[in-house]
C-alpha cells in the first residue's frame, strides 16, 4: 500500500485518534475512511433535520396563511355587518343582509347528529376487528370494506343518498305524519354523514384496541373476568383517548363535508326547527353561492362564513384535545 | 466483512435509486421540454391568435359549437372557460380575458370596478321553464304570473287552489301540497326567473327582489338544473324552474305561462325569439321578461358577451381587437344558425340590429374598429 493514497487534504492528522497517527499506513487509511464516513453521517443528519424543519414550518405557514387570507377577505363584511352576523337568521343577498346563524346551526346539528349515529357502529366495528377477530378472511374483508367507505368520493354518497336514503326518510316522515314529507333535510344529511365518518373512528379505534398490552388482558382473564368485562374494564379504559381521537377525526370530517350534504339537505336559509326540516350548512352555502356572488360584500360575507367554519373546527379540535388530555391524566 | 458487503450493497442501491431518479428527472424534463416547445409554439401563436373568454355556463354548449365552426372557417382559436357569469365578469375586470359572457347585465358595483366602460352585446337568448310533477294530470297546466308568484311566495300551497283551477278549466286538480323547488347555487337562470317575478308581482319585488341568488320564502334548493329537476321528478306535487334547453333535452314536462298579452305560451325556441322581437334599447341592457310581444314566452332573457369599449388596453394589438370584433359580429349573424339545433333561441332581428350598432361603438385608440 502506497502512503500517498492515504494523503487527503480534507482530513487533517489532528482529527484522527492519537493512537492511530503513529501506526501503519493501512490503519491510518482505515481510520480516515471511518472519520470521513462519520462526517458524511453528520452531514446527512443535518440535512435531514433541516428538511424536516422546513417541511414542518411550511405547514404552519400554510395554515396561518389560510387564516390570514380569510380574515383579510372578510374585513368588508365584518365592517358592514358587525358581530350580528353570527346570530342574525336572515341571508338575503339581494338586500345585502347576511346572517350565518341558520348555517352555523345546520353545520353543528348535522355533524353532531351524524357523530351520535355513527359512534355505536364505529365502536362495534373497532371492538370486533380489534379484539374478537383480529385475523382471518372475514375480518380482513370487513376491515377493507370499512376502509373503502373512506375512499369513496363524497359525490357518490350524494347520489346514493338522493336515490335511496331520501325516499326512505320520506316514507319514515309519512309514517310519522309530517306536514309535508320531502325526505331531504337535516335527518337525511346526518344519516349520510354518519355513514361517511364511520371508518375514521373505526380504523383508529381498531389499531388502538390492538395495542392494548396482552399482559393486562391476560391478568384480567386470570382473575376470572369474562370477555365483556375485559373489554369494559381493561380495553376501553386503556384505549379511550385513542377512541376519542378517532371520534374527533370523524367530527372534523363531518363539519367540512360539502357535496353529499348539499345534495340532500334542501339548501334553505331558514333556521331549522326540527330534524325533519330543511336546512343548510356553511360549507354547502359557500360551494353553492361563491361562483355567482356578484357584489363585494356578498363575496366577503361568504369568506367570513369560511372563517367561521375554520374557527369552529379549530375550537372543536381544541376542546377535543383538552378532553383527551383529561382522559389520559386520569 | 458482511457489514461492509451490506453497506456496499446499500450504497449501490442508493446509487441505483439516484440514477433512476436522475434519469426520470431527465426524461421528465425532456418530455416537458418537448411538450413545452410544441406547446410553446402553440401558445406563442396562441398569444397573438387564440382569444380568451370566460363566463356563463349557460352559453357554453352554443359557444363550443360556434367557436369550433369559426376556427374551421377562419383559423382563429377561442378558448372559453365556463366558470359562471359572475366569475367571467371578474376575469374581464382583471383583464385576464378578451371577453366575458353573462346571463345578467353588470350591476352598478361591478361596473364601478371596471377601469373603463364596457359594452354588452346580446349573443343568444334563453328561457326558464316551469316543470311540475302531478302524475294524475295529463293536460299541460296553464300558469298565470299571479299563480307563479303566489306559489313561490308560499301563499298558494295546494294544487287545487281556486286560482290554479280558474286558469285550468276542465282539469281535475288534486289536493296535493305544492313543493317549491329552486336553485341553491347562484345562477343566471335564477336571475331571469326572479327578475320576472319582481316584474309581475309587487309583493315579490318588495319582499324578495331579483338576483342570481335570493332569500327564498319557501321551498327546497337543488344544486344545478339537475338538482331542481331531480327534486321535481322525485316528489309528487313539486314544481321547479329549470333552463328551457335543459327541460327540452331531458324531456321534462313544463307548463304554459300567460304572457303580458294574455296568451298562454309554451316555452319553445320560437316563442323565446318572439319575446325578444320588441324594441330593444340601444345599449341592449334589457330584460326579456314579460315583454309586449303577443306570442313571446314571458320568462326569457338575453345572454350577453361583455367587452371593453376601448380595446387598446394592456398593450393589446389592433389586430387582436379587430379579430375579437369580427368574431362577435360573426356570432350574432352567421353563428346564430347553430342555435336552434342546440335548443338556444336565435336572436331576433331587432336584437341583431342593436348588436350591430353596439359593435360599431367599440374603438381602438378612439377610432372605430368595425367599418
Amino acid at each position: 500500500m502506497d502512503t500517498s493514497s492515504v494523503k487527503n487534504s480534507a482530513i487533517t492528522r489532528s482529527e484522527l485518534p492519537l493512537r492511530v497517527i503513529n501506526s501503519t499506513p493501512e490503519a491510518i487509511a482505515k481510520a480516515k475512511s471511518r472519520v470521513r464516513r462519520s462526517f458524511r453521517q453528520i452531514r446527512t443528519e443535518t440535512v435531514f433535520r433541516q428538511s424536516l424543519i422546513i417541511m414542518g414550518g411550511f405547514m404552519v405557514v400554510l395554515v396561518l396563511g389560510i387564516l390570514l387570507t380569510l380574515i383579510v377577505k372578510s374585513v368588508p363584511s365584518i365592517k358592514s355587518l358587525g358581530i350580528k352576523y353570527l346570530w342574525s337568521g336572515t341571508w338575503d343577498p339581494v338586500h345585502d343582509i347576511y346572517g350565518a346563524a341558520p348555517f352555523l346551526v345546520g353545520t353543528l346539528v348535522t355533524s353532531f347528529l351524524a357523530l351520535i349515529i355513527s359512534i355505536p357502529f364505529s365502536l362495534a366495528v373497532a371492538i370486533f376487528l380489534g379484539e374478537y377477530y383480529p385475523k382471518g378472511w372475514l375480518p380482513n374483508f370487513l376491515k377493507n370494506a370499512v376502509e373503502l367507505i373512506a375512499a369513496v368520493p363524497s359525490v357518490i354518497y350524494g347520489f346514493w343518498a338522493v336515490a335511496v336514503l331520501v325516499p326512505i326518510v320520506r316514507s319514515l316522515e309519512t309514517h310519522l305524519g309530517a306536514r309535508q314529507p320531502i325526505g331531504n333535510g337535516i335527518l337525511a344529511s346526518s344519516l349520510i354523514l354518519a355513514v361517511m365518518v364511520i371508518p375514521y373512528a373505526a380504523s383508529l379505534g381498531r389499531s388502538m384496541i390492538q395495542l392494548t398490552p396482552s399482559v393486562l388482558k391476560e391478568a384480567a382473564y386470570g382473575l376470572g373476568a369474562t370477555r365483556w368485562e375485559v373489554i369494559r374494564s381493561v380495553i376501553l379504559p386503556y384505549t379511550k383517548s385513542g377512541l376519542f381521537a378517532g371520534i374527533l377525526l370523524s367530527l372534523g370530517r363531518a363539519l367540512g363535508e360539502t357535496m353529499a350534504v348539499t345534495m340532500v339537505i334542501g339548501n334553505t336559509s331558514k333556521m331549522p326547527s326540527s330534524i325533519f326540516d330543511l336546512g343548510n350548512t356553511m360549507a354547502s352555502v359557500i360551494a353553492n353561492e361563491f361562483v355567482e356572488a356578484d357584489k363585494p360584500v356578498y363575496v366577503s360575507a361568504l369568506m367570513e362564513l369560511g372563517l367561521v367554519l375554520f374557527l369552529v373546527t379549530v375550537v372543536i379540535n381544541m376542546i377535543g384535545k383538552k378532553i383527551i388530555d383529561r382522559f389520559t391524566n386520569d | 466483512m458482511i457489514m461492509k458487503k451490506n453497506r456496499l450493497s446499500l450504497r449501490s442501491t442508493l446509487t441505483a435509486a439516484a440514477l433512476v431518479l436522475g434519469s426520470m428527472t431527465i426524461a421528465f424534463s425532456l418530455v416537458s421540454c418537448g411538450g413545452g416547445s410544441t406547446g410553446g409554439g402553440d401558445s406563442t401563436t396562441g398569444s397573438s391568435d387564440a382569444l380568451l373568454g370566460a363566463g356563463s355556463s349557460f352559453d357554453y354548449i352554443l359557444f363550443s359549437k360556434q367557436f369550433d365552426q369559426y376556427n374551421q372557417a377562419n383559423g382563429l382559436k377561442v378558448n372559453y372557460q365556463s366558470v359562471g357569469s359572475g366569475a367571467g365578469i371578474s376575469q374581464l375586470t382583471n383583464k385576464t380575458v378578451d371577453f366575458g359572457a353573462s346571463d345578467a347585465v353588470m350591476n352598478g358595483k361591478q361596473d364601478s370596478a371596471l377601469s373603463s366602460p364596457a359594452i354588452h352585446i346580446p349573443v343568444t337568448a334563453g328561457a326558464v321553464a316551469l316543470s311540475y310533477n302531478l302524475p294524475g294530470v295529463k293536460d299541460t297546466l296553464n300558469l298565470t304570473p299571479d299563480i307563479i308568484a303566489g306559489m313561490y311566495l308560499g301563499t298558494i300551497t295546494k294544487w287545487n287552489d281556486p286560482k290554479i283551477a280558474a286558469a285550468n278549466k276542465g282539469v281535475k286538480l288534486p289536493a296535493t301540497a305544492i313543493l317549491i323547488a329552486h336553485r341553491s347555487d347562484g345562477s343566471g337562470t335564477t336571475n331571469i326567473f326572479t327578475t320576472y317575478l319582481a316584474k309581475v308581482s309587487p309583493d315579490w319585488n318588495t319582499k324578495v327582489g331579483k338576483g342570481s341568488a335570493v332569500n327564498w320564502p319557501t321551498g327546497i334548493g337543488g344544486k344545478g338544473s339537475e338538482g331542481v329537476s331531480g327534486t321535481v321528478k322525485g316528489t309528487e306535487g313539486a314544481i321547479g324552474y329549470v333552463e328551457m334547453s335543459y327541460a327540452i333535452q331531458n324531456k321534462i314536462p313544463f307548463a304554459r305561462v300567460q304572457n303580458k298579452a294574455g296568451a298562454f305560451i309554451t316555452p319553445t325556441i320560437a316563442s323565446v325569439t318572439a319575446a325578444a322581437n320588441v324594441s330593444i334599447p340601444p345599449d341592449s341592457k334589457v330584460s326579456l321578461t314579460n315583454t309586449d310581444a303577443p306570442d313571446g314566452y314571458p320568462i326569457s332573457g338575453f345572454s350577453w358577451v361583455i367587452i371593453y369599449k376601448e380595446q387598446n388596453y394592456n398593450g393589446r394589438s389592433l389586430d387582436r381587437a379587430t379579430k375579437l370584433l369580427k368574431l362577435l359580429s360573426w356570432m350574432i349573424h352567421d353563428g346564430q344558425q347553430y342555435s336552434a339545433a342546440l335548443n338556444y333561441a336565435p336572436l331576433s332581428p331587432a336584437a341583431v340590429n342593436v348588436g350591430d350598432a353596439i359593435l360599431k361603438t367599440a374603438t381602438y385608440d378612439g377610432k372605430p374598429i368595425l367599418p
